[in-house]
């Protein structure tokens, strides 16, 4: 079965859409922001070489960067060897992030379905079997259920394993371990234990796949308390928060996508991490914002093209942090703008944007000029043909209506 | 703990009592001592698998003193969480381990504070045996800050992370895997510890058991896995519930080992041997031949789908306490009226912690919202004003 996935999804993400192969970097056009900006509120950054730092307004730039964006792109005639970073995949970026821990943490262990001797379904462990052994990147049998809860029962001890569902569909049969244990052990034993667990997977809408190898568990965990959820969409992101993951104390849960694991971009040498909770600015405008995540992030682009070319100006932001919200981030931008469009991959029933609706309503209801719209998927089980399949999902033109009719 | 005071006491009454050899008065105290004893457990061992370890117990005054003492403190614990329900200081669920208790202790003994237990939702004696104290019970118990999960975790959530004991979990069969996790920690750290995962009868028709099963024996994890079999699952009764009600045998591959769940002896021994066998050869399972007097929980009155007499008949003839207690008195190790002076100072014990317990105050509105992330390293709730959420309580 693995072996079906990964020509599937290889072959998927090379095939006709265009936002695959794009440099997603070209569509990122803000500064960075700098760390210590932030008032009020004190955190630590943990450095490359495990030292924690407090309130790093004096740590030299070079050593570990936090921010939400990816630098300013340069015109896209610059040679790559004068570039700095190196340029890699996003699957290879997640395993880079992946090996990065592992060396760095000798508590981080990965177990999974087909992690080890095969590589990994979609190459995100390949390689780590025959660097860190068998006891470290472990091959379990086909038992989510059993090897979830081993999961977090080894995090419970202190270790950091990263679970690996092969698509994120299979979790649903450690439903019970993720919510019951892994979500409220902390609160339930009173501080007692951590969960410093990870669990990542791909998930989504793929090239007809069939209904059950396309779902989104997003929506279906959003709920669960103590658990802290991120979806990323670009190589630079993916690493970052594949690393911002694996040293977090809480839970979380790593949303990938079957379609994206084939882009590329240029990210930077040096060590750096994503922050869990913030969304990333991907293309500031005046007119509307556009909240979106993941695969979808790139049909909001596509359309914001074609929009600019009809004079509209979007912010977009592409919210990576699922639970929490980051709602400060989108608040500053719909004071902004005064009109929301979610665009997500969940149904529209009890989905993201559901969620994100609701917060955002409640917190800036008095900035709003229009009605939040919310483009999802059809509540309707993925279906297999390939045209159904089209429709099922939010395509570039109704984004482009959409912002046109709340534009008006 | 309070043994030293006893045995200044008793030494005094039992050398007046027994006159007959001054030279042993000694050996009566109460307090015990460790020449070594040897004792027949009730029945052998019935094995799968493996070889049964044999029928002797190595075992000292000393110790069953602290079996007997430790029982009657667990048994006296659950009839006052009883009496609490029934007085609506405990809400809920709870579900009481009268009966069970030998089992709990005899573990104990035959472990350290390193190998880790974990089980399911019939853990209020579990967590005195690892070291819980009275107090930390009964506040829980009764929803209060001094409880061992600061009230917010209620009976079926007690842990105690400094002597390995973890917890406490509602979902009936969901702590097997767990459970092989921490075996899975102890081989990662090359630690020499084993891990206990136990559940009950029910339990062992999840699929999951099954599952954690085959990687613990896949990967030689030092995993026990104990099955207390009190032959009801809630209302079922096993033959109801399984085709092959062999708990022990029901590993295949993995050896299993079946114990008279009612003699502490038997169960000290038999851990003992899975210890050994755990760390050499990986997963083995035990099953305890045990029974639980009240019924699933406090809602459940236990006598729908069994007899009063069949109750009554296995508190006549197997009860844990019971036997202990004939043990020391036909090994003359302690008077009758020692052992009932123990069971008072328990109950003085066991009143005293639920006079605290219930002193203790309610926990604070603020304590709603902690314990749900870890703080530290930037993870904060991110607000509207990037501050933490905060939520205002009516």
């Amino acid at each position: 079965m693995a072996a079906i996935f990964q020509g599937v999804g290889a072959a998927a993400a090379l095939s006709s859409s265009p936002s695959n192969s794009f440099d997603s970097k070209k569509f990122v056009s803000s500064p960075c922001r700098p760390f210590s900006v932030r008032k009020g509120a004190s955190f630590a950054v943990v450095r490359s070489d495990g030292r924690v730092n407090l309130n790093p307004k004096g740590r030299r730039a070079q050593q570990l960067i936090s921010n939400a964006v990816a630098t300013k792109s340069d015109s896209a005639a610059a040679s790559s060897s004068s570039k700095p970073g190196h340029e890699l995949l996003l699957f290879e970026a997640l395993q880079e992030g992946l090996e990065e821990e592992m060396e760095r943490d000798l508590r981080v262990c990965v177990m999974g379905e087909d992690v080890g001797h095969y590589g990994g379904s979609y190459k995100v462990t390949k390689g780590l079997a025959k660097k860190f052994g068998d006891l470290r990147v472990l091959d379990t049998p086909i038992a989510e259920n059993s090897f979830s809860g081993m999961g977090i029962g080894a995090a419970m001890t202190g270790l950091r394993p990263v679970v690996e569902g092969m698509n994120m569909g299979f979790l649903l049969l450690a439903f019970n371990q993720i919510s019951n244990n892994c979500g409220m052990l902390h609160y339930t034993s009173g501080g007692q234990f951590t969960i410093p667990i990870v669990i990542r997977g791909p998930g989504g809408v793929g090239r007809q796949l069939g209904a059950e190898h396309s779902q989104r568990l997003e929506s279906y965990f959003q709920s669960i308390p103590g658990i802290q959820m991120v979806a990323c969409s670009t190589p630079y992101n993916a690493k970052g928060l594949m690393k911002a993951a694996i040293r977090s104390e809480n839970p979380v849960i790593l949303f990938e996508h079957v379609l994206l694991y084939n882009l590329k971009e240029r990210i930077p040498d040096e060590d750096y991490i994503c922050n869990l909770e913030e969304a990333e600015m991907v293309r500031p405008g005046e007119h509307v914002t556009i909240l979106t995540y993941s695969r979808m992030r790139y049909h909001v682009m596509q359309a914001a093209k074609t929009l600019v070319n009809k004079g509209y100006d979007p912010e977009v932001i592409d919210i990576r942090s699922l639970k929490p919200f980051d709602l400060y981030t989108i608040g500053n931008s719909v004071k902004k703008t005064h009109r929301v469009l979610i665009v997500e991959e969940c149904m529209r029933t009890g989905g993201i944007g559901a969620s994100l609706i609701a917060a955002i309503t409640e917190n800036f209801n008095d900035y709003l000029d229009a009605p939040i719209m919310c483009l999802s998927s059809q509540d309707v089980p993925t279906p297999y043909a390939g045209t159904l399949e089209e429709v099922t999902v939010v395509q570039p033109a109704q984004i482009v209506t959409a912002v046109e009719q709340l534009c008006q | 703990m309070a043994l030293s005071h006893l045995a200044a006491s008793a030494s005094r009454s039992s050398s007046l009592l027994k006159p007959l050899s001054s030279g042993l008065s000694l050996r009566r105290s109460i307090s015990g001592d460790n020449s070594p004893l040897t004792v027949e457990t009730s029945v052998p061992f019935t094995s799968h698998q493996c070889e049964a370890p044999s029928r002797s117990v190595e075992t000292n005054p000393k110790e069953l003193l602290t079996f007997f003492r430790d029982m009657a403190l667990m048994r006296r614990m659950e009839i006052a969480a009883d009496s609490l329900y029934k007085a609506k200081l405990i809400r809920g669920f709870c579900h009481l381990y009268d009966g069970q208790e030998a089992v709990a202790v005899g573990m104990e003994a035959a472990i350290t504070k390193k190998d880790c237990i974990i089980t399911a939702y019939r853990d209020h004696c579990t967590f005195v045996s690892r070291g819980g104290t009275l107090l930390e019970v009964f506040a829980e118990l009764m929803g209060r800050q001094a409880g061992c999960s600061k009230g917010k975790g209620g009976s079926m959530h007690f842990y105690k992370k400094d002597s390995n004991f973890y917890g406490g979990h509602g979902i009936v069969g969901a702590q097997v895997p767990l459970g092989c996790g921490l075996a899975f920690a102890q081989k990662y750290s090359k630690d020499e510890t084993v891990t206990f995962a136990l559940y009950g009868d029910g339990a062992a028709n999840q699929g999951q058991l099954f599952e954690a099963l085959n990687i613990s024996a896949l990967w030689d994890l030092p995993a026990i896995l104990v099955c207390e079999n009190n032959h009801y699952g809630m209302g079922t009764a096993e033959w109801r519930a399984a085709k092959s009600p062999a708990y022990y045998k029901r590993g295949d591959y993995v050896p299993g080992l079946k114990v008279d769940g009612m003699d502490a002896l038997a169960v000290k021994q038999a851990c003992k041997f899975a210890k050994e066998h755990a760390l050499k050869n990986g997963p083995i399972i035990l099953e305890m031949d045990t029974y639980r007097y009240h019924g699933h929980s406090m809602s459940d009155p236990g006598s729908t789908y069994r007899t009063r007499d069949e109750i009554s008949g296995v508190r006549q003839e197997r009860d844990p306490i019971e036997r202990i207690r004939k043990l020391i008195l036909s090994h003359d190790l302690a008077t009758e009226k020692e052992l009932k002076d123990v069971e008072k100072e328990v109950r003085k014990e066991v009143d005293d912690a639920i006079a605290q317990a219930k002193e203790s105050p309610m926990p604070e509105p603020s304590e709603l919202f902690t314990n749900v992330y870890a703080k530290g390293l930037g993870v904060e709730s991110f607000g509207a004003d990037r501050k933490e959420v905060r939520a205002t309580l009516p």
